[in-house]
């Protein structure tokens, strides 16, 4: 945190300096590590087994905060008594289809719950469809009343499924996976467990790189565990918290540039599910759940209304049909396969380095390589705009530019101070940004160029009589402009997202008010109140001195400006605060209201002794005490009956390349992962396909603070340039001394998709740890180079294959095997060669590497 | 004032009121004849760093039409005036000579850029996205289910971008067609 997001770190160093003791878990000592007062050292991939260790710990112990648990998690809830855990099926659960490599999560449900046959799930669409990303904020699409033991004694309980499910994560099993000592792990578990209490929130922060493993959302699920058990969650000063990485991202995500979304987290139809609005509706709303997603068909049709304006009326179901259908796995790795096989014409990159940033970069640029067209928008010509020219398949002849047809546009981006407009940070709040002067030339914004570029499409449309061309045609696309550029005004799009009365224009002031009968539009229900009373929300900025320690006059949180979710659970079931020093929202008796430091995130009148009549569902069916509002029960999810695709609790598997068979269980990595399985994307072997000696370490690759990702806003610019010059690999003193490596030498890494060179840098920064009775060395890369900007160098993420979380299609960039060597890497051919070679070594001719990959399946 | 050794700072750190060293003690004419260039500013635009997600509040100096600093802004509650140095540098980002402020054209099987003008650059592209959405179009899958839809035409990016701009984005491809669209939130 302290590395690449130090500015933030400032609040870790508060509350240290208010006598917070900060536990920094980390592969390498960073200056993060520096500034703990303890660090634990761990082996990349094994932080379910680390986290699960705690589990085990809280359970074993009961040293769980159980009025908050039995109250506001499920687990007293009954599970089915067809489920059959991990334990009884080594590393499986019940519903495993080898052929499809997906569970059919029926035995997984809470008893009683169990899906009739003609309302089967289809996990493999699922899957394909990263689905498990629309339940960041639908919940688990469970009933509303399952069966309950209050007394957590009943053996089907989630409190026992999860006790007899972590059993086996021994501080003997933590050691000898993670690499981390009894003792520290230890020290750990009693530190954490100690600051949980009435009194007492203990945080837990993590960076997005948790994301980027083939059990990625498995990983944040058991920190979510660990701190529903010790009731942490919407507390002040607890939680789970998400470093996201770019200063829009979380935005991006609310309204999404993703293919399986739509804004406010609504699905994208499939053409599976979704052929009518009604279906829709009915697969986010869930009619028998409790909760807020109950409203969902306003939210869709105010969607649809603020996309298809007058066109959208209740007798065409909101112009429904025009939204296209997707079929499956349409992610970004999957676009470039399809690009490598001709499939694609044309490709946007806005503000993004895929050359440099995504993983498999050898890929990534022979999929560009082979387009019609790319448009690249962005402040300076970066590696995805001179694939053709520079990259090192140019070196290779892999790329020869005199036959490589794809047209390049590219296209000055606008800075940040040359526009107007919100980001949103990664706590939901969203600040305006004043434009300080006009874009340079030609530089535009996007929306300059995505409103003008819709203007001159529409054009080329506005006579045409086909059918398909009239959601083109009847796209609300009328924005205001101003100023000598012709650029669209971004506050009437922030209006638009926001919402508003059709006929009076009357802004929104929150998504309580938008009507499904088309009366109102708004682009994206969860920002609603955004815009209310007509005021930009986003844009205020009352000093943080002259308001509470929430600051809820600066900028605008969603939703409802609620700066942290569930906070009901900040009172017991009673209402009142847990503990005085941990006050946040309670229930005020003679108001008749929740009140509190934020805004309430409950509905402000309904008191905690609520309890919903028989058959209730939707807003009305949550209870008094049912903090967690987004989910089907109202519960915080100790265990997850449906929803996830890799299982209903978190597993350790290793990761997809990894020098160790799986501690726990016959199964070795995630059975659900999404593969592609072809020669241009080999996987390194696994102990069990034999050869996995030939890429003996463990890498992985983080940020350093002087750079931004894939160095696109930062190898351009002088000053950080000049404070971070080269790209490096850090060793540690053993491995260099195992490998010949010298402190400012180079050094060659080599894995099945490519081999790239850095400086090395000898430091005890990294320790060799002992795991399953033997020494694994990691080895450690920044991935901020390439070979544009003012410092150039090789890509680390050239070193990394496909591999991807089935949840959310994200891929396991943050843990992989491969050799390292002394010396330069080969240039030309030869280092096509050279990767060969090691291919041969491990056995990954193309036909083997087929083979292989589907035993490892079974 | 010449120099002697009483005109020593840490005499006056010393003897005086400032022993810290962090005020009066420290200050010469010098100091006093220099004036921040904020403060002559024509004008400070309220933003926000376009690095991490932390969310920075920054002040944006502009005299003449130019960026002339970016500083930190005391009034957030997020980072009490600080940044980082990514964020100190952003000044230096958006004033780069090395920024590319006009457009690139790299023709098929070109070994090198031309330059073009931005409404050619636009009309092209314009075209190229009709063709593409024309030629790949689908009114149904391999499996005769309605999908009414292009593959043919992917965009990545937007976790660097505006809200505004990312749901124009959304917007304009589902119209088109176009359902390949990424950002970085995937990776």
């Amino acid at each position: 945190m302290a590395e690449a997001h130090p500015v933030g770190f400032q609040w870790v160093m508060e509350a240290k300096a208010r006598g917070a003791k900060i536990i920094h878990v980390d592969p390498r000592f960073t200056r993060t590590s520096a500034l703990a007062d303890t660090f634990v050292p761990i082996r990349a991939g094994s932080d379910i087994a680390f986290l699960g260790g705690i589990v085990n710990y809280v359970l074993s112990n009961e040293l769980d905060f159980r009025e908050y648990v039995v109250n506001y998690t499920n687990a007293a809830a009954i599970v089915s008594d067809d489920f059959q855990d991990t334990d009884d099926l080594d590393g499986l659960f019940s519903g495993y289809d080898p052929e499809t490599r997906t569970y059919d999560p029926t035995s997984w449900q809470y008893a009683g719950d169990e899906p009739a046959a003609d309302d089967e799930q289809n996990p493999e669409m699922q899957r394909e469809t990263a689905s498990a990303l629309q339940h960041e904020s639908h919940g688990s699409g469970v009933k509303a009343n399952p069966p309950r033991d209050e007394t957590l004694q009943d053996p089907r309980c989630v409190y026992q499924v999860l006790k007899r499910h972590y059993a086996r994560y021994t501080p003997e099993m933590v050691a000898r996976t993670c690499g981390v000592s009894e003792e520290q792990f230890r020290e750990v578990c009693e530190a954490w467990t100690a600051n949980s209490n009435p009194d007492r929130t203990t945080a837990l922060v993590y960076s997005v790189g948790w994301t980027q493993h083939s059990v990625g959302v498995q990983y944040i699920r058991t920190g979510a565990i660990l701190q529903l058990l010790l009731g942490n969650m919407g507390r002040p000063g607890g939680g789970v918290m998400a470093l996201r990485g770019h200063a829009s991202i979380q935005g991006s995500t609310d309204i999404p540039t993703l293919f399986n979304l739509l804004p406010g987290y609504l699905p994208m139809p499939n053409a599976v599910e979704h052929q009518s609005l009604e279906q829709w509706i009915e697969a986010v709303s869930q009619p028998d759940a409790k909760g807020f997603w109950a409203n969902a068909s306003a939210y869709g049709v105010n969607l649809l209304k603020a996309y298809f304006g007058d066109a959208a009326t209740p007798e065409n179901d909101f112009c429904f049909d025009y939204l296209p259908k997707i079929t499956g796995d349409h992610g970004t790795y999957s676009t470039v396969m399809d690009m490598i096989d001709g499939k694609v014409k044309g490709y946007f990159l806005l503000g993004q380095n895929p050359a440099v940033g995504s993983a498999h970069g050898r890929a990534q640029r022979l999929g560009m390589a082979n387009l019609d067209w790319v448009v690249v928008r962005d402040l300076f010509e970066i590696e995805s705009a001179t694939f053709w020219k520079t990259s090192p398949e140019v070196a290779t002849g892999e790329i020869v530019p005199e036959e490589c047809r794809t047209e390049v546009f590219l296209m000055p981006a606008a800075s940040h101070v040359e526009k107007e407009g919100t980001f949103t940070q990664t706590q939901r709040m969203l600040q305006w940004r004043e434009k300080a002067v006009e874009p340079p030339d030609d530089c535009r914004s996007e929306l300059w160029f995505f409103y003008h570029l819709g203007r001159m499409v529409r054009e080329r449309y506005a006579d045409s009589t086909e059918e398909r061309d009239l959601p083109i045609q009847q796209l609300a696309w009328d924005y205001p402009t101003h100023g000598p550029l012709v650029e669209p005004s971004a506050e009437a799009v922030l209006m638009e997202i926001n919402g508003f009365e059709v006929e009076s224009g009357r802004p929104l002031s929150s998504f309580i008010e938008m009507k499904a009968d088309g009366s109102t539009l708004g682009g994206c229900w969860i920002y609603t109140g955004v815009y209310k009373d007509g005021v930009n929300q986003a844009a205020r900025r009352k000093p943080g001195s002259d308001q509470s320690f929430v600051a809820p006059e600066w900028g605008w949180a969603w939703p409802a400006n609620r700066r942290m979710l569930y906070n009901r659970a900040s009172a017991d079931p009673s209402g009142k605060p847990w503990s005085e020093r941990k006050a946040y929202v309670w229930w005020d008796e003679d108001a008749g209201e929740w009140t509190g430091h934020d805004v309430p995130d409950f509905e402000k009148t309904k008191p905690p002794s609520y309890r919903p009549p028989d058959g209730a569902a939707g807003v009305e069916g949550l209870a008094g005490n049912d903090p967690f509002i987004m989910q089907g029960d109202g519960k915080g999810a100790l265990y997850v009956p449906q929803g996830l695709i890799d299982g209903p609790m978190p597993t350790h598997y290793e990761p997809v390349e990894s020098p160790f068979r799986n501690p726990f269980y016959a199964q070795q990595a995630n059975p659900t992962s999404k593969e592609y399985v072809r020669p241009d994307n080999p996987s390194n072997p696994s102990p069990s396909q034999g050869h996995s000696e030939v890429y003996p370490y463990v890498f992985t690759t983080s940020r350093l603070t002087e750079h931004h990702t894939a160095g696109g806003m930062s190898r351009f610019v002088a000053r950080l340039a000049e404070l971070q010059p080269e790209m490096f690999i850090e060793v540690s003193p053993e491995l260099a001394d195992e490998r010949g490596l010298e402190p400012g030498g180079w050094a060659t890494i080599i894995t099945s998709r490519s081999a790239i060179e850095a400086r090395v840098l000898v430091t005890d920064r990294l320790t060799p740890l002992k795991v399953e009775g033997r020494t694994v060395h990691q080895v450690w890369l920044p991935y901020h180079w390439g070979e544009g900007g003012l410092v150039t160098g090789d890509s680390a993420n050239d070193l990394i294959g496909i591999s991807l979380d089935p949840n959310v299609l994200i891929q396991e960039s943050k843990v992989g095997t491969c050799d390292v060597r002394p010396g330069r890497r080969p240039t030309g051919p030869a280092l096509r060669r050279l990767v060969m070679d090691y291919q041969n070594d491990a056995g990954l001719t193309t036909a083997h590497a087929v083979e292989d990959t589907k035993e490892s399946q079974s | 004032m010449a120099r002697t050794f009483l005109s020593w700072p840490v005499l006056r750190q010393l003897t005086g009121a400032d022993r810290l060293g962090r005020g009066a003690a420290v200050r010469s004419r010098n100091t006093d004849e220099i004036t921040a260039r904020t403060e002559t500013a024509d004008r400070v635009a309220k933003s926000v760093c376009p690095y991490c997600a932390v969310g920075c509040a920054q002040k944006v100096f502009v005299k003449d039409e130019k960026v002339i600093q970016i500083e930190g802004d005391p009034d957030s509650p997020v980072n009490r005036g600080r940044l980082c140095p990514k964020g100190a540098a952003s000044k230096n980002l958006v004033t780069s000579p090395l920024r590319q402020t006009t457009i690139k054209y790299r023709a098929p099987y070109a070994t090198e850029w031309t330059d073009l003008a931005l409404d050619t650059a636009m009309e092209m592209i314009a075209d190229r996205v009709v063709k593409a959405r024309n030629d790949t179009w689908q009114d149904v899958d391999e499996r005769g289910q309605r999908v009414r839809r292009t593959l043919g035409i992917a965009s990545l990016g937007g976790a660097t971008l505006d809200n505004e701009e990312n749901y124009l984005i959304k917007k304009l491809f589902t119209a088109m067609g176009a359902i390949q669209i990424e950002n970085q939130a995937r990776i």
